[in-house]
């Protein structure tokens, strides 16, 4: 059995754990436990501290992974550790809270150093009327024009589905020009 | 019990405040990344403070401080000879070159700037010698450390959040496609613009303009906001798929995995 694997990365709150359940043919397994401090409480109530787990199974010998990395800063020993080895990783943002992008920067530019794989940045919660329009996001995370920036509802599989392939594709350009 | 560790759990700003509040008397060493500092106290105030191998007699102080002229500083160099800093200082006073005020404010300036610099180191072991004490030949001020400690923690959050903005220097930097034209650099900025080059990691140049970690941070964070540069992979490494990714070695069955995977999400 060949198993490859896939990050799911971004701030605390910005739906990974939702992205990944999108997706996954079993129940994502998540480490969870109640949020400590008062602030990030009024978020949500209780957030990733090691990583989700989901799977998809390509084929009898072919399993996909998606790891969904734990969004609160003082976590992120853990975030070399879920790097390694990995195809490519995707930064989940949420465009209503532009007060996480900052943190969104940061851990895009952490990922970046650990590992020189190819990676797309999904824009989640497109569908709210406070939510940043893309353009305006590719500034304020300063990307560059090659980065792609997708449009994306983390519980939405179709919309989860399409940012698994761009990042796929992203991937395949990477192979074609190292040829 | 020995006070040691390392400045990664334990910060300049911490040792000061501790050093405050248990008035402690002796001297705290810090090997940083490439120099020694020695900072010594009475009953928890800053007394003496050294940092590398740098001029830190009071003849040199006060050339810095414009209280004595190059002239002066060179005859007292020539002929001080064995003369201690108290003596010195004796000499200058009776002579009218300086006041007692003088000698004793700009040693404090001196010795306060020792610490500033101290502030960004973030590496590096420390040791509090309790045996040790200021030195005897020096003169010694009595400089309280709750200021300090202030500044301290204020460069403390200036620096989180330069980490967080620019976590890691191991990537390197390229002008923006469209940079604003008439942007004024400091001379520092210029040490660093002159680096730019997508080849040069940022570590690299802050090696080569002598800038410790947040000196450059604070710099590059200026150049970005000023949208002037950004940041991106070396070229020297450029994007070279890790092989660990894949269970295979061999390019085609690399590729025909991910066109696999890409079948199996579309079917989803």
């Amino acid at each position: 059995m060949q198993t490859v694997k896939m990050v799911v990365t971004g701030p605390f709150s910005a739906g990974k754990t939702q992205f990944i359940q999108a997706v996954s043919e079993i129940e994502v397994v998540a480490t969870e436990r109640k949020v400590s401090s008062k602030v990030e409480r009024v978020v949500k109530e209780s957030t990733t501290v090691a990583m989700d787990f989901g799977r998809i199974t390509v084929d009898e010998d072919l399993v996909l992974y998606l790891f969904g990395t734990p969004g609160q800063k003082r976590f992120d020993f853990m975030w070399e550790i879920l790097s390694e080895g990995m195809l490519g990783f995707i930064v989940l943002v949420d465009s209503t809270r532009p007060e996480t992008f900052r943190e969104a920067r940061s851990i895009l530019e952490t990922f970046r150093a650990y590992a020189p794989t190819p990676y797309v940045v999904a824009a989640n919660k497109q569908d709210l009327t406070d939510a940043w329009e893309l353009d305006d996001m590719r500034h304020a995370l300063r990307l560059s024009g090659k980065t792609k920036i997708l449009p994306c509802i983390a519980t939405d599989k179709k919309q989860v589905k399409a940012v698994l392939l761009e990042l796929l594709y992203s991937i395949l350009e990477e192979m074609e020009s190292n040829k | 019990m020995a006070l040691r560790g390392n400045l990664r759990d334990f910060t300049v700003t911490q040792l000061l405040n501790l050093i405050n509040l248990a008035r402690k008397t002796g001297t705290l060493i810090v090997d940083g990344p490439s120099e020694q500092a020695q900072v010594s106290f009475r009953e928890g105030k800053l007394a003496y403070a050294r940092i590398g191998q740098e001029d830190n007699g009071l003849a040199a102080i006060l050339h810095k401080a414009n209280k004595l002229n190059a002239n002066q500083y060179r005859a007292i160099s020539e002929r001080a000879g064995k003369m201690t800093d108290k003596e010195l200082g004796l000499l200058l006073i009776n002579a009218g070159y300086v006041t007692q005020e003088d000698i004793l404010l700009n040693l404090q300036i001196y010795f306060a700037d020792v610490m500033r610099r101290l502030f960004p180191w973030v590496e590096g072991l420390f040791r509090f010698e309790n045996e040790i004490l200021p030195p005897d030949d020096r003169i010694n001020v009595k400089l309280d450390l709750e200021n300090l400690i202030i500044e301290g923690s204020r460069q403390l959050r200036e620096w989180e959040q330069l980490q967080d903005e620019i976590p890691s220097l191991d990537l390197a930097l390229k002008f923006t496609d469209h940079p604003m034209t008439h942007v004024n650099l400091s001379v520092e900025e210029w040490r660093v613009v002159k680096y730019i080059d997508p080849k040069n990691t940022m570590k690299q140049i802050a090696s080569a303009a002598k800038l410790n970690d947040m000196e450059i941070r604070r710099i590059i964070y200026g150049l970005i906001q000023a949208g002037l540069v950004e940041m991106m992979r070396p070229t020297t490494a450029p994007l070279q798929l890790n092989p660990k990714m894949f269970p295979t070695q061999d390019k085609q069955e690399q590729r025909t995995l991910i066109n696999k995977l890409i079948g199996r999400i579309q079917r989803l």
